[in-house]
C-alpha cells in the first residue's frame, strides 16, 4: 500500500472507514480515534516503499530501541513510526536541499550540512555500514542482536565510534547518520498521524498535547490549570 | 522558452511581502499602474483554512511556506580569507517566499526601535570615548529624525491593529507600557493580548528586580480590527501555530489580511507569481532603469518595462539584484569603498529554560507574539560605556508556540530510549523560557557580495555573506546572561539550562536565531557610506527604490517589521509627493 501523499492516505482512511461495516465491524460506539487506529496499517502487514526487507528489519529494530514500548507512553512500534520514516524517505524529503558542488566534506560544523546526499542516501548508506559493523563485531545483523548489544551498537553510532570508512562509506559518518535517524524517528512519533506515525495520537495523549485543536481563547487565561481535552488530528480523529 | 515583453507599467514592484504590498497599494491609490512580481506561489484564504496550518511537521519542520535552499541558498564564510560554502539546508535563518513573503509567517512582534536606536552613531559619539568601541565598527545613523518617521510608524501600527500597552503618549509615560519607547502620536490601537502563565511569572519577577516589563507589542490582534485600508483582521484565538505558519484564524496582520484584499480589487494593480526577477535593466547611460527581466514558470525570459522600479523583496534578494544589475558601486572591505553590500548585520539570541515540575504552562494555548519583555537594557538606558559595549537587548519570556517536536528537556535527560520517553511525559508543558534578542553592530569586514563559485538554478551567482561574532556582541551576551540568571533565581525553578554564546563563539549557521538579517544596501546621508538616500532611493539610479531590512545601517534589538513597514510608507509618500512631480534624485549630493 502506497501512502506517499496526504491525499492517498486520506483516501485510504476514508475508504477503509467506509468499508468497516461491510467487514462486519460496527463503527457505532467507536471513537473516531479508535476507528482510525483500527484502519491504520498494521506494522506486520505494511509493505515498505523505500526500504528493502533487510533495511526495514534494521529500521524496525532501531525504532524499537530509540523509543521502546512498555513503561510510560507508547513506543515507536506502537505508533507506526517506521511507517512514517519509510513514507518520508519515499517522498520528497530532501528535495529542498541545495546540492550544487563543489562539496567540502571537511567544512567546520558551524557551516552546516555540506554532504552531496539527500536523506535517502544518508539512510541507505548509513544502514549498510552499520549492518556491516554489526556483522564484524557480533557476527549478526542489528535486528538479530540481543537488547543489550543493540543499545550498545546505537551508543557507539551516536558517539561516532563506529568507523564507517572501514566499511567503504567515505561520506556519511556514524554520528551524523545516527543523529539524522533519531531526528526522523522523533518527528514521526510527534507529528500528526496523517504522515503515518503517532498512530491513534498516542504520543500526544501521553504528553498532553492537544494536536490540531488550535483554539484556546477560553483557556489561555486559565493559568496553571491542566488543559482538560484530548487531542484532535488533521483528519478529524479525536483522542 | 521565449523572450516576451509585457505591457509597460508605471511601477514594477519586485516581491509581494510587506514592503511590496504596502508600496503597491500606496502607489496604486495615487493612480499609478502598478504590477508586482513575486518569485513564489500565490497564497490565498484556502492556504490558511483550518486545520491545514495546524501541522508542525509540514510548517515547523519541513518549512512548507519558506523558500527552499535549492532555490534560495546563500553562501557563508566567517572572514575574508575563508572559502564560503552554501547554506544547503536552512538553520540560523529561514527566508520566506510566495505572496505575503515573510509577512505571512512572521510571529507578529511589532515593536519600534527607540529614538536612540535610530541615531546610534550620534549616541556613540557622545557616550563613548574615541577608540573605546571595537575596531572596524561602522555604526551609522538612520537619515531622518524620530519626529519625521513616527507618523509612518503610527500608520503602520494602525494597518496592523497593533495590540499592547502604550508606554509613552506624546511624552507622557503611562503605567504598563514601555517607559523607554519613543513618544507616540497616538495610543496602541488595541489592548494587549492575554498573558500566559510564563509571561505573568516573568513580568512579576522582572518588576520585583526593578525592570519595566510590558506585553510584547503584537500584530496578532486582541480584538476585531478594521484598518485604514478597510481590511478586517479577526481577534486572535491563541491557536499556537503562528511563527512559520500562515494564520488559520486570519488574526495575524499580514499582507493578506491587512493589504491585499483591498489592493487586489484595484484595476490599476496586477501581480504575477512564479516570476523570478533576474535583473534590473538600465538605460545605456546607467542613470535610470527601464524595467526588470524575470523568468516565468515556463522558463521564458520576460521583460517588464516600467518607469519606476521598487525592489521590495527580502533583504538578501534586494542586495543581490542591485549587485547583479550594477546599481551602485559594490562594496570593497579592503579599501572600504563602494556601498552595495556594505554594513551587513545579523542578530544574536540566547535563552535560559526553566523547568517547574508542578506548573502547567499549557504552551500550546498561545498567540505567536505572546510574551512580556523589558527594554531597560537598550542603548542609553544602561551603562554600556562603563562595560565597554554598545547595543542592547530585549529580555523577554515569550511563548510563540507549544508544538511538541521542539520540546526542551532538562539537562541530563536521555536523548532516546525509555529515559527520553519519560522525559517527554514528565516535562512537556512544564517549562518556560527567558530569552534575549540582541542588537548587532555593523563592521568593516561584514558584508555581502556575489559568490565566485556557487550558482542558483537560473545560473546566477549566489549572494555571499561574510560575517562572524565580534567581542562587542559576545560580551553583551555574557552581560545579559547574568541578568537572566537573576530573574531565573527569583523564579526558583526545579532546574534550568542555559544557551548563550561564549566569548570564543563563531557564527553557527545551524542554530536558528531569527530571520532578521539586515543591511547591505543601507540608507544614509552620504553616497560614500550608503547605497540609498533617506527616501530609499538609489543614489546612482534614481528611479530605483529599495524598501526593506537592507536599509538598516546596523541591527537594533527591536524586531525589524515595524521599521520596514514605516520606511516603506515613508518612501511611498516621497515618491507620491516629490518624485512623480519631478523625477530625479530626491537628495542632492
Amino acid at each position: 500500500m502506497l501512502l506517499a501523499s496526504q491525499t492517498s492516505r486520506r483516501k485510504f482512511l476514508l475508504s477503509s472507514l467506509i468499508a468497516l461495516p461491510a467487514m462486519g465491524v460496527s463503527v457505532k460506539g467507536l471513537s473516531a480515534a479508535i476507528a482510525a487506529d483500527m484502519v491504520a496499517p498494521s506494522l506486520e502487514t505494511y509493505k515498505p516503499v523505500f526500504f528493502d526487507a533487510a533495511e526495514w528489519a534494521f529500521i524496525m529494530a532501531a525504532c524499537d530501541c530509540l523509543i521502546p514500548g512498555g513503561g510510560r507512553g507508547p513506543g515507536a512500534l506502537d505508533t507506526n513510526v517506521p511507517v512514517f520514516v519509510d513514507q518520508q524517505l519515499a517522498g520528497d524529503l530532501g528535495s529542498e536541499i541545495y546540492l550544487e558542488g563543489p562539496f567540502d566534506l571537511k567544512a567546520p560544523a558551524t557551516l552546516g550540512y555540506q554532504l552531496p546526499y539527500r536523506p535517502q542516501q544518508v539512510h541507505r548508506n548509513g544502514i549498510k555500514a552499520a549492518q556491516a559493523w554489526c556483522q564484524q563485531a557480533h557476527g549478526a545483523n542489528f535486528a538479530a542482536l540481543d537488547a543489550a548489544a543493540k543499545t550498545d551498537a546505537l551508543k557507539n553510532l551516536q558517539a561516532g565510534k563506529v568507523d564507517f570508512t572501514a566499511f567503504g562509506e567515505e561520506v556519511v559518518g556514524s554520528k551524523f547518520f545516527f543523529g539524522e535517524l533519531l531526528a526522523l524517528v522523533k518527528q514521526g512519533y510527534l507529528a500528526d498521524p496523517i504522515y503515518g506515525g503517532n498512530k491513534g495520537m498516542k504520543a500526544w495523549i501521553a504528553i498532553g498535547f492537544p494536536g490540531a485543536r488550535a483554539s484556546y481563547l477560553e483557556w489561555v487565561a486559565q493559568h496553571n490549570v491542566k488543559y482538560p481535552l484530548g487531542p484532535v488530528s488533521l483528519s478529524g480523529e479525536r483522542g | 522558452m521565449a523572450n516576451i515583453t509585457n505591457d509597460e507599467v508605471d511601477v514594477v514592484v519586485v516581491g509581494l511581502g510587506w514592503a511590496g504590498s504596502l508600496m503597491s497599494i500606496e502607489l496604486a491609490q495615487a493612480g499609478l499602474k502598478v504590477r508586482a512580481l513575486e518569485r513564489g506561489e500565490d497564497r490565498n484564504k484556502a492556504d490558511s483554512a483550518y486545520p491545514k496550518p495546524a501541522d508542525e511537521y509540514a510548517y515547523g519542520v519541513r518549512n512548507k511556506i519558506m523558500v527552499t535552499p535549492r532555490d534560495g541558498a546563500l553562501t557563508v564564510r566567517h572572514n575574508l580569507n575563508d572559502t564560503a560554502l552554501p547554506t544547503r539546508q536552512w538553520g540560523a535563518f529561514v527566508p520566506g517566499t510566495g505572496v505575503g513573503g515573510s509577512g505571512l509567517h512572521w510571529t507578529g512582534v511589532l515593536i519600534r526601535p527607540t529614538p536612540t536606536d535610530i541615531k546610534l552613531k550620534t549616541y556613540a559619539d557622545q557616550a563613548y570615548k574615541p577608540g573605546q568601541l571595537g575596531e572596524g565598527m561602522q555604526v551609522q545613523d538612520f537619515p531622518f529624525t524620530w519626529e519625521e518617521i513616527e507618523p509612518y510608524m503610527d500608520r503602520f501600527d494602525k494597518i496592523c491593529g497593533l495590540s499592547g500597552n502604550t508606554g509613552n503618549l506624546q511624552g507622557r509615560i503611562l503605567e504598563g507600557g514601555d517607559p523607554f519607547e519613543g513618544p507616540r502620536s497616538s495610543p496602541f490601537p488595541l489592548p494587549a493580548l492575554e498573558d500566559t502563565l510564563n509571561t505573568s511569572m516573568f513580568a512579576e519577577a522582572a518588576r520585583k528586580l526593578g525592570y519595566h516589563p510590558f506585553p510584547n507589542p503584537s500584530a496578532n490582534v486582541s480584538r476585531a480590527w478594521t484598518n485604514p485600508y478597510g481590511n478586517q483582521i479577526a481577534p486572535c484565538n491563541y491557536c499556537g501555530y503562528c511563527s512559520k505558519y500562515p494564520c488559520l484564524n486570519f488574526s495575524k496582520a499580514s499582507p493578506q489580511t491587512a493589504v491585499l484584499d483591498s489592493l487586489k480589487r484595484m484595476e490599476n494593480f496586477s501581480y504575477r507569481t512564479h516570476a523570478n526577477v533576474l535583473r534590473v535593466d538600465l538605460h545605456p547611460d546607467g542613470k535610470t532603469a527601464r524595467g526588470v527581466t524575470y523568468a516565468d514558470a515556463q522558463g521564458n525570459e520576460v521583460f517588464q518595462p516600467a518607469k519606476i522600479v521598487v525592489l521590495a523583496a527580502f533583504q538578501f534578494v534586494n542586495v543581490r539584484l542591485m549587485l547583479l544589475s550594477k546599481i551602485g558601486p559594490a562594496y570593497d572591505p579592503v579599501s572600504g569603498t563602494g556601498t552595495v553590500g556594505r554594513n551587513y548585520a545579523f542578530l544574536s539570541n540566547g535563552a535560559t529554560t526553566l523547568f517547574f515540575k508542578d506548573k502547567n504552562f499549557n504552551p500550546f494555548a498561545t498567540a505567536g507574539a505572546t510574551g512580556q519583555m523589558f527594554n531597560d537594557v537598550s542603548p542609553g538606558n544602561f551603562d554600556g560605556p562603563a562595560l565597554g559595549i554598545i547595543g542592547g537587548a530585549k529580555i523577554h519570556s515569550s511563548q510563540s508556540t507549544g508544538t511538541p517536536i521542539s520540546t526542551s528537556l532538562p539537562a541530563g535527560t536521555a536523548g532516546w530510549g525509555q529515559g527520553w520517553k519519560d522525559g517527554m511525559v514528565d516535562w512537556y508543558g512544564h517549562s518556560m523560557k527567558i530569552g534575549i534578542t540582541t542588537s548587532c553592530m555593523s563592521y568593516r569586514g561584514h558584508y555581502l557580495d556575489l559568490d565566485p563559485t556557487y550558482k542558483d538554478p537560473w545560473g546566477l551567482p549566489l549572494l555571499r555573506i561574510t560575517f562572524d561574532w565580534k567581542q562587542n556582541e559576545l560580551k553583551l551576551q555574557q552581560y545579559l546572561r547574568k541578568i537572566v540568571l537573576n530573574i531565573t533565581q527569583e523564579l526558583g525553578p526545579d532546574s534550568y539550562s542555559e544557551g548563550y554564546l561564549g566569548l570564543d563563539a563563531h557564527w553557527d549557521i545551524t542554530k536558528y536565531v531569527s530571520t532578521h538579517n539586515v543591511g547591505g544596501a543601507v540608507m544614509g546621508d552620504s553616497p560614500k557610506t550608503s547605497a540609498l538616500n533617506r527616501y530609499l532611493q538609489s543614489w546612482d539610479v534614481h528611479n530605483v527604490f529599495v524598501p526593506g531590512g537592507n536599509a538598516f545601517p546596523q541591527n537594533f534589538q527591536a524586531n525589524p517589521t515595524s521599521m520596514i513597514g514605516s520606511l516603506t510608507l515613508w518612501a511611498a509618500q516621497a515618491i507620491k509627493d516629490q518624485y512623480l512631480k519631478n523625477p530625479g534624485p530626491l537628495v542632492s549630493v
